[in-house]
This record gives C-alpha cells, sequence and structure tokens, in this order.
C-alpha cells in the first residue's frame, strides 16, 4: 500500500503506516493513512487526475497543495468542489472525479 | 450568528502570526489566532533544511524544529488558537466573519493581525496545465508534511531558494532530480543550496526555459529550450527529458484578499510579489487597528515574518496599553535591529530597499491625508 509513500528519510522521523482507513475512487477501495489529506492517499495510489475542466473537459491534479488554487477539487460524500489537498480522508469516504462544474448528488437523490 | 470579543485577533498561525501572538499575550493581552489548516505553524513544518542567517535568527536550527519552538511559546503564552476556522471576509471596521466548528462567528477584536502568507506563481507554457505539473511548494509540502512523492523523475524550473531547495529535499525523499533549469543567465539562489544538488549529479541549465510539456493524461516528457538576451527561444537549442513531474519555482505572491476588502491603501513593489499593502514602521496600515506581517506584506521569508509578526504584536500590545511606551520602544529597536541584519548582504539588500521604500510610501500616503490630499502623495 505503499506505492509512492516516504517512509524510510535522512531527516525526518520513519513514517507511522500503522492506521489505516479504507475511501473509495470511484468506487475502488484504496488504502489510506489515518488523518492524511485526500490528494495525498490518491497520489500514493498512483492516481494523478482528479477532475475534468468545464469547457475543454481537459484533466487537471494538483498545483499548489494547500487549498490555494482548487485544481484539486472533487466530489467528497456528495459534496463538490471540495479540495482535496486540505480535506482529510474518512473511513468509507466516497471520492468521486468531478466532471466540470459538478453537481450536488445529495440533493438530486431527494427529488 | 456567535460573536467573539477579543483585545487581538490574529489571521494566520504560521510564522508571523505566531510570533504575533507570543509578543501580544505575553504582553497580556487576549489573543486569538485563527487559521484554516488544520495544524498551526504554516509552512515551517515543511522547511526541514537548516535556516542561515545570525544565531539570534537560529541559523542552524531546522525550520520544523523552529516551528516545533514557536507553538510551544504559543502555548505558554495563553493565546487562543482556532484550527480548521476559515476568515471569509472583513468588514471595513475589522469585524471578521469566521466559520468556527460548522458555526458562523462574528469576531470583534480591538486590533487585527493579518498574517496570511503567500501562495505561489502560476507559469504558462504548453502543457503547462497537465497533472504532474506543479508548484514546488506543492511537491515540498506532498514529500515533507504528507509524506508522498509526487513523482519518481522530476524537472524543477527556477534557481531560486525554494527551487534548489526543493530539489535537494525531492532527492532525499527518493525521488530521482533530472535537470533543474534557469531562464536568467545565473543561478538565482545560494551557492551553498545550489553546490548540494551540483555535487548530487543534477545538471543545471542557466539561460533556459520550459519549452513545452507533453503527455496524454499526465507529463510524460518536458523539452527546455535555451533563451537569448531578449528571452526569446534559440531554436535548435531544445533538450528532451523523460519525466513525470514539471516542478514550478516561479515566485510567489502576497495573499492580500482580505487586506482589500478593508479598503486599506495599497502600493505595488514587484521584488515583494506584486501588490503590498501600505504599512508603518508599527506594521500598521492606513486603516488604524489593522495590522500585517510576513509575506502577506512582501514575500521574504521565514525569519523576517517571524520578526515582522514580533513587531506587529508588541505594537498592537502597546496601542492596547499593556506595554508603557519606553519599554515597547526598547522591544522594537532590538526587533527593526534584527530585520535589518536579516536584510542586509548580497541577497538582503534589495529586499531592504524594497522595504524602506514600502515605508516611505506609507509615510507620504500619510502626509497626503493629512493636508486632504488622499493618495496625492503616492
Amino acid at each position: 500500500m505503499n506505492g509512492m509513500r516516504v517512509v524510510q528519510h535522512p531527516i525526518l522521523d520513519e513514517l507511522d503506516t500503522s492506521k489505516t482507513v479504507t475511501i473509495y475512487f470511484d468506487g475502488q477501495p484504496i488504502t489510506a493513512l489515518e488523518g492524511e489529506p485526500i490528494a495525498a492517499a490518491l497520489i500514493n495510489a498512483g492516481i494523478t487526475s482528479f477532475r475534468y475542466t468545464p469547457k475543454r473537459h481537459e484533466k487537471r491534479g494538483i498545483f499548489c497543495a494547500i487549498g490555494r488554487c482548487t485544481d484539486c477539487m472533487m466530489i467528497v460524500d456528495g459534496i463538490p468542489n471540495t479540495r482535496t489537498c486540505v480535506t482529510r480522508v474518512k473511513d468509507g469516504m466516497q471520492v468521486k472525479t468531478q466532471d466540470g462544474l459538478g453537481s450536488f448528488e445529495r440533493k438530486e437523490a431527494e427529488k | 450568528m456567535k460573536i467573539k470579543e477579543t483585545d487581538v485577533a490574529i489571521i494566520g498561525a504560521g510564522s508571523a502570526g505566531l510570533s504575533a501572538a507570543c509578543q501580544a499575550a505575553a504582553a497580556g493581552a487576549r489573543v486569538l489566532v485563527i487559521d484554516e489548516n488544520h495544524l498551526p505553524g504554516g509552512q515551517l513544518f515543511k522547511q526541514i533544511h537548516k535556516f542561515f542567517g545570525s544565531r539570534a535568527h537560529q541559523a542552524g536550527t531546522r525550520g520544523y524544529v523552529i516551528g516545533q519552538q514557536l507553538l510551544d511559546r504559543v502555548e505558554k503564552s495563553g493565546a487562543e488558537v482556532w484550527l480548521d476556522t476559515v476568515v471569509y471576509g472583513m468588514q471595513k471596521d475589522c469585524t471578521l466573519g469566521v466559520v468556527h466548528e460548522d458555526e458562523h462567528w462574528h469576531v470583534i477584536a480591538k486590533k487585527v493581525i493579518v498574517a496570511t502568507g503567500a501562495k505561489e506563481n502560476y507559469m504558462a507554457f504548453p502543457g503547462s496545465t497537465l497533472p504532474g505539473v506543479m508548484g514546488a511548494g506543492a511537491a515540498q509540502t506532498m514529500i515533507n508534511v504528507n509524506r508522498v512523492l509526487p513523482g519518481e523523475r522530476i524537472l524543477m524550473l527556477g534557481s531560486g531558494n525554494v527551487g534548489l531547495i526543493v530539489s535537494y529535499q525531492l532527492m532525499q525523499a527518493g525521488a530521482d532530480v533530472v535537470a533543474l533549469v534557469e531562464g536568467a543567465p545565473f543561478i538565482g539562489g545560494y551557492g551553498v543550496h545550489a553546490g548540494k544538488i551540483r555535487r548530487a549529479g543534477v545538471p543545471i541549465f542557466v539561460g533556459h526555459t520550459i519549452k513545452e510539456v507533453t503527455g496524454k493524461d499526465k507529463v510524460e516528457q518536458v523539452t527546455i529550450v535555451a533563451v537569448d538576451s531578449k528571452w526569446q527561444h534559440i531554436p535548435g537549442s531544445e533538450k528532451t527529458f523523460d519525466v513525470d513531474t514539471v516542478c514550478l519555482a516561479v515566485g510567489l505572491n502576497p495573499m492580500t484578499e482580505l487586506v482589500w476588502m478593508t479598503g486599506c491603501e495599497f502600493t505595488f513593489i514587484p521584488a515583494f510579489g506584486g501588490h503590498v499593502p501600505m504599512h508603518d514602521r508599527n506594521m500598521e496600515t492606513t486603516v488604524k487597528g489593522l495590522y500585517v506581517a510576513g509575506d502577506v506584506t512582501g514575500v521574504e521569508e521565514a525569519s523576517s515574518a517571524m520578526e515582522e509578526g514580533n513587531l506587529a504584536g508588541v505594537a498592537a500590545a502597546e496601542a492596547l496599553g499593556y506595554l508603557g511606551a519606553e519599554e515597547a520602544a526598547e522591544k522594537k529597536k532590538e526587533i527593526w535591529g534584527r530585520l535589518e541584519t536579516l536584510r542586509s548582504g548580497m541577497f538582503g539588500e534589495k529586499r531592504r530597499t524594497a522595504k524602506q521604500s514600502q515605508i516611505e510610501r506609507m509615510e507620504a500616503f500619510e502626509a497626503g491625508a493629512a493636508c486632504g490630499q488622499k493618495g496625492a502623495a503616492v
């Protein structure tokens, strides 16, 4: 599960990978470290493309990783435009690729 | 809606904000620090290299250690810290609109210190929006805080200290840095950082820029090209590398949105990253009771941000009567002395003159305002 994980490091302490949760990327289960941002879990799993732009339908991934640029927005537990670089994983979380502006799935389900 | 009243509200729990909090709280003021992030410390915990400067600035100590020391001081100071809390707006009277623990708050403070920092610049070229092109700071956050490598074969654009240091840190995290590219004809950052990555075998191409990045769904190749003295591509000089990530270390710009909302006067200083709020030697802006500190006042580095935070914290405490004029003057003199040291030498001189100009423009503006000529002198 440690695809791109930096476990051993010459300066920093060894990464504790003992506590994990499971999130779902477009329905596929992914193991994530407790408390890490969604984007980190996805990148560790080899996923680099997070959404499609509204006009040209181009792929986008992370750019700033500090919640400023909004390139990493996805639909998280039904909420579109969620910044995955600053939103922490929760067990059972449903993370979906956002197409364009996204929509509130929960509201649609209530209709 | 709930209302929270305090003496000093500080937006941003990074180098500048936490330093300001320590000073104001130590003087006896009620202090509330607000930060959007889950953890305090701003960018300090990403900076795993040893800091430069004098012993007074903890040269030789790694950034994250300085960050932990600062957090310990804040905890002892009695300042309250609200994390995971967004300041979405600020009124002209500096009342803050805040979302804290899923509730809407108005924070009313006698003094407000904005220490919101800076964000990375973008650079456009064909392919620059492909997944895998990211800020150098983004890559640094991913490896040192989130502990995930954004890629395995990386090209870095920009040879300022951010580009140099992050290149080295990417190698420490296990990545292969295939090249470092710099548009100017010389390396921008410290020789000691450049030396480390050269000794590790990373080629540095000065006088080059990125021509294009290609790939189907993500970065697969990057082509660099030499530029002439007018920054035009020189045909035939292209070199192509197989990479999965391209990092951009092309500067930062201050995050001034909240300050703009108050109607504060700004001035344009390219050396500081663009439009920056005018402020005086107490870090107070043209809006009375509104202070700024750190990169939001102009992009520098963490040590200066901490000192500007110290200055704003002391000045706010003094204005509220928690410090006597003499005691405050003594503290501010010491802080300014340390700032002068940080803004000296070959690399600091540009920042010293930029800061001097920023303060002079504030003085000119205030003088003009006193004569009823708003902005005329600027």
